[in-house]
Parts: structure tokens; sequence; C-alpha cells
């Protein structure tokens, strides 16, 4: 019997299951914020008691640049773990790592402010009820990244990570989406709701 | 050379000790066994929701029935419905896809087999956390109770103030960690599709039921967040106390409704498609034709899914939506119609003229175009507002709906099982008992909801547990209640045909239906690494070139 099914000639090329996987990851992450969102703007407003955000949020301008600069960073060390420049990598790594840690910090701080000096908590209205859960959800995404980053540090320390630079570009593409996602909740929650 | 695509030649021969094969399933992570668990665990919940059923047509079959007190029969029909969606429905498909989708594009395994299992898993804790409940919704000093809040679980009737205990919060989290499993599940689905085709098998060649298996799966990433999202509020509410879903605090229990069914109509699509996808595979088949209009079958997937997100205020016409936004609704599900009516036709296109065999997986088929068809035409009079306002909350909506998911969705369901239970085991179920199965079931299925039908358009309402007699409801439940022992018998006639087919089943071989998708090219039941040599492909039926070498598909597409 001759051969039925011929050999094609033309390469046969697949997109890279990992970038699919987080691409779909991402999809559903930001199906999740996009309904938090929509809550957020159904209630901009319509607390029945006080405070209300224009008294109490203020513009967070510091640590948007601390975010936003990260990806810059963690996309220097994921360029360098692919040219196999392991010390930098483990550099800008770190970097990546404290910018995250100061963004957190200054949620903190920020929280810390709004509950002891106004009173402000999930329970106090629905403008508490929307804040902390939104800011709250996108929090526990740079939570998980930073856990993410940190062992991927601890593996470079290690020196497992030479020629991980493509499972590394994959955690780098989900720190600009969680990045990506502040901007949407900077311009909601302190431009449009206040 | 040629014929690479054919058997291993290797057989195991070694027994292994019950634990020992116990400890195997258990750590799996072969497609094909996961397949298998998620398809039997979901058959498992099936019974129990079917046994659900029974019971709460027990207690209608007659006026002022005493069979059950009515919390329970709140808590049954509450475990009854988000046990059907969330334990029978969704795995049963992801099951299928996780068996299938490897074998028809001739790829060894899933992209992710470890998140593969971690799906099942997640899948199978949730739905035992849902009964669990049953022993620990008040804590396990005290009574248990299940949820008993309606399967969409209207806020602010799921608050605190409304729904003490934790019954509440089981139905909550039992439903968001399956959605984390049917989550992790899909997008294996979408990456294998994407990423693992065998040599050849481009998207233009992909068997339908891989195409609708993608659909599906986009649907399900897309579409299951706002639940999640929903329940996570619900959750706040109840435990932070929260404001979401709370009236008195200005929140709203009109955006849950919009939150959920924002969800919940695309899931009706989620459960749909693959029951598309399964008549899809089987019609041709049995009719010794090519599907007919291959890719406007697959334009109008695309189509429904696209469509399913901007249609779900038609399950809230009642709560009082500006009118423009109930124009809106009308129209767009209106719409649906049209993708499905393609459907339809394409489907009778390809029996036209066709040498139909009526196998028992044909049989069921061709009960599920004519009962989907109805069940489609009572959805086109639904979308109409004014009809909605009518009859909704009566038993029309769940005549409705029973035709739309048992009439559809499980008549392919069994039609799939018929079709492929041959290449997972090896042995093929009896068709005499196949046909006592469809018989039984076509019957008891028509008795049951033809009749709610009517039951509804009398003025029944959905969720009484019991009502008076003299309002001409008798009859209708009577006989709706007798139509439950069919189905029961037709369902024992299943399980009976599927232990003795284990035992004593005619051996299949490995193409026992003279199929064309890549998955009959291999041994009944696959290897492990399912294909010795990784198949080519030239042409959307593989199978059939392999066979007629001298008149192969490929020279036409």
């Amino acid at each position: 019997m001759t051969p039925t099914i011929a050999i094609q000639q033309t390469e046969w090329t697949l997109p890279d299951r990992g970038r699919v996987g987080v691409i779909c990851l991402i999809a559903t992450e930001f199906a999740l914020f996009t309904i938090f969102v929509v809550a957020y703007v159904f209630y901009i407003g319509k607390s029945l008691t006080g405070p209300s955000p224009s008294q109490v949020l203020e513009l967070p301008v510091w640590p948007t640049i601390c975010l936003l600069s990260s990806s810059v960073t963690v996309g220097i060390a994921a360029r360098a773990l692919k040219g196999n420049q392991l010390r930098k990598f483990k550099m800008w790594t770190a970097v990546t790592i404290l910018l995250g840690l100061e963004f957190l910090r200054q949620t903190a701080l920020e929280w810390r402010h709004l509950i002891a000096d106004w009173h402000l908590t999930i329970t106090t209205n629905l403008f508490g009820t929307t804040f902390y859960s939104l800011v709250g959800l996108h929090a526990g995404h740079v939570v998980l990244g930073l856990t993410l980053l940190l062992l991927t540090l601890g593996l470079g320390l290690r020196g497992s990570m030479r020629g991980q630079g493509r499972r590394f570009e994959l955690l780098a593409w989900y720190w600009h989406f969680v990045d990506a996602v502040w901007v949407v909740v900077f311009t909601v929650v302190y431009v449009i709701g206040r | 050379m040629a014929t690479t695509t054919y058997a291993d030649g290797l057989e195991k021969t070694e027994a292994l000790p019950v634990p020992s094969k116990l400890h195997e399933w258990i750590v799996t992570v072969d497609h094909k066994r996961l397949g298998i668990m998620y398809i039997a665990t979901s058959l498992f919940f099936f019974a129990v929701a079917g046994v659900l059923a029974a019971l709460m047509r027990a207690q209608l079959a007659f006026p002022n029935g005493k069979v059950l007190p009515p919390e329970v029969f709140n808590r049954l029909f509450t475990v009854h419905g988000t046990t059907m969606v969330f334990l029978v429905g969704m795995p049963f498909f992801a099951g299928l896809a996780n068996y299938l989708v490897p074998l028809m594009i001739g790829a060894r395994d899933m992209a992710f087999p470890r998140l593969n299992a971690f799906g099942y898993w997640m899948f199978l804790f949730g739905g035992i956390l849902l009964y669990f409940s049953y022993v620990a919704g008040e804590g396990l000093a005290g009574h248990g109770t299940a949820p008993d809040v309606g399967w969409f679980a209207y806020a602010p009737l799921t608050e605190r103030a409304f729904s003490r205990g934790t019954s509440t919060d089981y139905w909550i989290l039992s439903i968001v960690i399956s959605g984390i499993g049917s989550t992790a599940s899909a997008i294996n689905v979408i990456a294998t599709i994407m990423s693992m085709r065998c040599k050849g098998m481009t998207l233009a060649r992909m068997p339908l039921f891989v195409w609708l298996m993608l659909v599906v799966s986009a649907m399900v990433v897309m579409a299951l967040p706002p639940l999640t999202a929903a329940q996570m509020m619900l959750l706040l509410d109840r435990y932070l106390g929260a404001h979401f879903f709370d009236t008195q605090a200005g929140g709203s229990a009109v955006l849950w409704q919009h939150f959920f069914w924002l969800f919940g109509h695309p899931e009706v699509y989620i459960l749909m498609l693959p029951g598309f996808a399964c008549a899809s595979e089987i019609i041709p088949v049995f009719s010794r034709k090519p599907i007919f209009g291959r890719a406007a079958m697959i334009g109008a997937t695309v189509a429904i899914g696209l469509l399913a997100v901007g249609v779900w205020a038609h399950h809230m016409f009642a709560v009082g939506l500006s009118s423009s936004s109930n124009i809106f609704f009308v129209a767009s599900t209106m719409l649906v119609g049209v993708p499905t009516g393609i459907k339809i036709f394409n489907w009778l296109g390809t029996m036209y003229g066709g040498k139909l065999r009526f196998d028992t997986p044909m049989l069921f088929c061709v009960a599920f175009l004519f009962q989907f068809l109805i069940a489609g035409l009572t959805g086109v009079m639904m979308a109409a507002a004014p009809f909605d306002w009518q009859l909704t909350d009566s038993y029309f909506v769940v005549a409705h709906f029973h035709y739309v998911l048992l009439g559809g969705l499980l008549f392919t369901l069994f039609g799939a099982i018929y079709y492929w239970f041959p290449k997972a085991t090896g042995r093929m179920l009896n068709e005499t008992l196949g046909k006592w199965h469809f018989w039984l079931l076509v019957v008891g299925f028509h008795m049951t909801f033809d009749t709610l039908h009517f039951a509804g358009i009398l003025g029944m309402p959905r969720r009484i547990y019991t009502y008076a007699a003299g309002r001409g409801w008798e009859g209708l439940n009577l006989l709706a209640s007798i139509g439950v022992i069919f189905q029961a018998v037709a369902v024992a006639c299943l399980i009976w045909n599927i232990i003795r087919s284990l035992r004593q089943g005619a051996p299949a071989g490995n193409d026992p239906w003279d199929a064309w998708t890549l998955e009959w090219a291999t041994t009944s039941p696959p290897p492990e690494y399912n294909f010795a040599v990784e198949p080519r492909v030239r042409s959307s039926r593989p199978l059939w070139d392999l066979k007629h070498p001298e008149d192969p598909d490929w020279k036409y597409e």
C-alpha cells in the first residue's frame, strides 16, 4: 500500500501552549475584574451615608509610579534571562519585587488612614464596600504576583533559572496584566469616582 | 509505512492488585482516564439528581401531597438544579472533551496534564461540598440543612438576614470551587486545541466536535467570572458585612440578577453546544455523508457564542427594566434563533439523501432534533416580553428549559455514550437494551414535560411544594409523575447495559461505526500514548482518506 497520508512539506508551527494558557488565564481574570469595576461604577454616589470618595481619597501618585515602573523592570529582567545574563536578571527581579512591596506598603498606609482617621470600613457604606473589594482584589493579585516573583528570585539565587526565559516571560505577562488593571482601578476609583 | 496511525501492538498483561489500581487512578494525569473519571462522576451525580427529581414529582403527583415537608422540597429543587448544571452538564462534557479532543486532533495528551487532574479534583470536591451541606449545614452537632435558595439564588434572599446558618455558604463555595475546576479545564482545552494539533490538522480541517469545544471553552473562560465575582461579593456581604446586595444600605438586588444571568445565559449555551458537538459527529457518520454546510456550522457556533453574552436580561423581563432594554433583549434573544436554525437545517441537510443507519446513537440524535426544535420554539415564545410576563415563574418555564436540557442535551449525551463507549472500553453497548433505553426515555420524557407546558399555561407556578385540588392541574401532574417512572426505568436500562457490556459486551474493534475522525484510527481503548506514530492529516475526514485512497477527500477540499 502506498502512503495515503503524504507528509506535508510546509513547516508546521503552532503557538506555544504556555502562552495560550496564560492569555486565557488573563482573559478570565480580566472578566472577573470587569464585574468588580462594573459594581464600583454602578454604586458611585449611591451610598446612603458618608464618608464619600471626594472627602477621603487622595490621588496615589507615588504607588502608581512604583507599580508602573515595576512593569519596566520586570521586562528588563525577562530580557536579561533570555540573554542568559543571570546577574542582571536577579538584580532587576529584586528591583521589581521591591517596587511591588512599596506599592503594597502604600496601599496599607492608605487603608490605615481610611480606617483609623475616617472610620471607613467595608461595612460603613456602599463606597467602602466597593472600594475595599475592588482595590483589595487588585492588591490580592499583586500579592500573588509578588509570591511568584519571590519564588523565581529564590530559584535564581539557587541557580536553577538558567534557560527558563520562556516561563519567566509568562510571569512577566501576568505582572503586566496586574499593572494594567491598576491603570483601570486608578482611573475608575481615583479619577472618575472622585 | 502508510497506516502508521493504526495499532500499537503492545498489550498490558500484568494484573495489578486493587489498591495499586486505585492508586493509579488517583494519581493519573492521563487525559483518557481523567475523561472517564469526569464522565463517571457526572453520571453518579446525574443519578443522585434524578432521585431528587423523582422525590419532587412524587410529592406533586397528587394535590395536597404529604410525601415531603415544604422546607425539604425547597432544598430538593435547589440541589437538583445546582447539581444538574454544575455537577452533571458541565463535567460530563468536560470529560468528553478531555477524552476526545486530544484523540481527534492527533495529540498524545492535553496541553497541561497536571492542570487537567487539578480541574477534576476541584470539581469532585466542589460536588462533595454541596452534598456535605446535608450533614453539616448547621454545624455537625445541629441538624443539617442543604441550601434552599433556588439555583439562581436571588439576593437579598441569600443575605445573612434571610438565609441563616451555613447552607447558603456551602452552595456558594461548592460552585466557586467547581467553577475554578471548570475554568482550569476550559483553559486546558483551548491550549490543547491551539497548540497540540498534529501535522496538517489546520483549524479548517478540525472536526466539528473540536471546534464547538473550542467555542464552549472560550465561553467558560469569559462567562464564569461574573458568577465567581458575584459569589465573592455575596460572601463579603455574608461574612464581612459588605452591602453589595443589601437593599437596606442602598445595595441592589437587581445587580445580583444581572451578574447571575450574565453568567447564567451563556451557561445555557455552554451546556447546549457540547450537545450540538456530539450531534455534529454522530449524524454524519450514521447518514454516511459528510456534514452539510461545515463552514456555516462553525460560523453559527461562533455566532451563538457571541450572541450569548448579549441576551441575559431576557431572564429578567418581570423585574421591571426600562422598556427600551426589554426591547433590546427581546430582539437579541430572537436573533439567537437564526444561527440555531442554521444548525438544525444543516443536520437535516446532512441526513437528507443519506444512507441512514438507525443505531442507538443516531436514534438519540434524531429525537434530539425534534425535541430541541420544540424547545427552541417555546424559547422564541418566551423571548417575547409580554408572553414572558404572562408565563414567567410558571411550569411553562420549567417545561421549556427541561425540553432544552433533557430533550436536547441529555439525549445527545446518551447518544454520545452509545457512540464513544466502544472507543473508551473496547466493547459495544447492547443494541436491544439501548433501544429499550431510548424508547422508554422518549415516552417518559414526553409524558412528563409535554404535560407540564399545559400545567404552566393553566397557571401552575414553579417551585410550589403542593397545590389544592380543583384547579385542573391534577391529571397533568399525575401524568408527569408517571412519566418519571418510565425515565427511571430507561436510565436503569443504561446502567445495566454499561455494567453488562463492560463484562461481556461484543468486542468493538478500532472503528465499529466506520467513522472518519482520528479517534477511531487507534485501538479501543487507546494506548496511553494514543498514537504510536503522530498522524498526518490532509482533509477534514482523515480516516476516509485512509480507507479510500482511490478517492480521498483532500482532492476536493
